[in-house]
């Protein structure tokens, strides 16, 4: 009881005081738009030189393309590390259920609009991606958006769509080739004489598709990298929770 | 003005989902107010212009956290269920 008391007052203590610290920095910061920050007095007239409208996606990927790198690596390796605790054991093989519902047990109002949004909202996340030295997003969001669009034939009741919309031996390539091919992608300026991740290809005109140079690439690899990682992810639980059963066959 | 009162708006919402997740203690309704406060928290970021954090969040935090949190209680339940029943053919 005591204890209880005692953890309770110590969460308490840690609520009170992290809001209070909280909002004491909240004073600090500058206001929204206000002071020009040293950094973005910088990066803004960079960004332009080298034709790349979105200067985040300048920043992330020629600026400080390094830190994506390390960034990319570790969602690579979190989820390469995920897929490997949710692998079968041995007692889980050859213990598929058979799937328990089909498209027929779901509302047939979110069956359409799984379907109906299935399309557009995979082309949205490749036009993110595509355009990610341009307009807002990248490889980062697109990527996102591009696996969450394919789990709509999930939420449209159809796995077994879904299962061949994305084949996962597919993915696993994908995944490694994105994470592989920025690295590459960097290493590819060291031929031409420059720094690892150097911005090297002509960079066209600003605000059209094919300008930016190496920029619009890696957003490609990590879009290719972070689809991949989702999908294989969201697999994996689909997998545990639908499929693998204790008890083989008795759906 | 204008964009002051959509950030002060988004913010209340902000604290107001994120304490209905923090006090939602049925781990799959939970996830559905986790995506409810990750849309809301996408709004904010939208209305303090930045839109490629909206977007990520709104792909991951939405959708695909909620998802896989749903699918493991789903998995968890069947198998307690499974364990509390035990064998079907008997033995």
């Amino acid at each position: 009881m005591s204890r209880r008391r005692a953890s309770r007052l110590l969460g308490v203590c840690g609520v009170v005081g992290a809001g209070a610290l909280l909002l004491l920095a909240l004073g600090d910061l500058p206001r929204l738009g206000d002071v020009p920050h040293p950094y973005a007095a910088r990066a803004v007239p960079a960004a332009l030189s080298r034709n790349t409208a979105n200067v985040i996606s300048s920043v992330n990927f020629d600026l400080r393309a390094f830190d994506t790198v390390g960034e990319e690596f570790v969602l690579f390796s979190a989820a390469v590390a995920a897929l490997l605790l949710m692998r079968r054991f041995h007692d889980e093989e050859g213990r598929d259920r058979e799937l328990g519902y089909g498209p027929r047990d779901v509302w047939s109002a979110v069956n359409l609009v799984g379907f109906a949004l299935l399309a557009p909202t995979v082309m949205v996340a490749l036009y993110v991606i595509a355009h990610g030295a341009v307009s807002p997003g990248g490889g980062f969001q697109g990527g996102a958006v591009l696996a969450t669009g394919l789990h709509l034939a999930y939420l449209a009741g159809d796995y077994v769509v879904l299962q061949r919309l994305r084949p996962v031996a597919v993915f696993d390539v994908v995944e490694a080739v994105g994470a592989a091919g920025f690295v590459l992608l960097g290493m590819s300026a060291l031929f031409v004489g420059d720094p690892f991740l150097t911005n090297w290809l002509p960079t066209g005109t600003l605000g059209e598709l094919a300008s930016a140079g190496m920029v619009e690439l890696f957003n490609v690899a990590v879009g290719m990298e972070v689809a991949s990682a989702l999908v294989l992810l969201v697999a994996k639980f689909l997998d545990q929770a639908l499929v693998v059963g204790r008890d083989g066959g008795d759906g | 003005m204008i964009a002051d009162v959509l950030v002060a708006v988004f913010l209340l919402a902000t604290a107001a989902t994120g304490t209905a997740v923090a006090l939602t203690r049925e781990p799959t309704r939970q996830a559905l107010v986790l995506s409810a406060y990750g849309l809301v928290l996408g709004g904010l970021m939208v209305v303090l212009q930045a839109p490629d954090v909206a977007l990520a969040q709104v792909a991951v935090g939405t959708a695909i956290v909620p998802l896989l949190v749903v699918l493991t209680v789903a998995k968890v339940n069947r198998e307690l269920g499974d364990r509390d029943d035990g064998p079907e053919d008997g033995s």
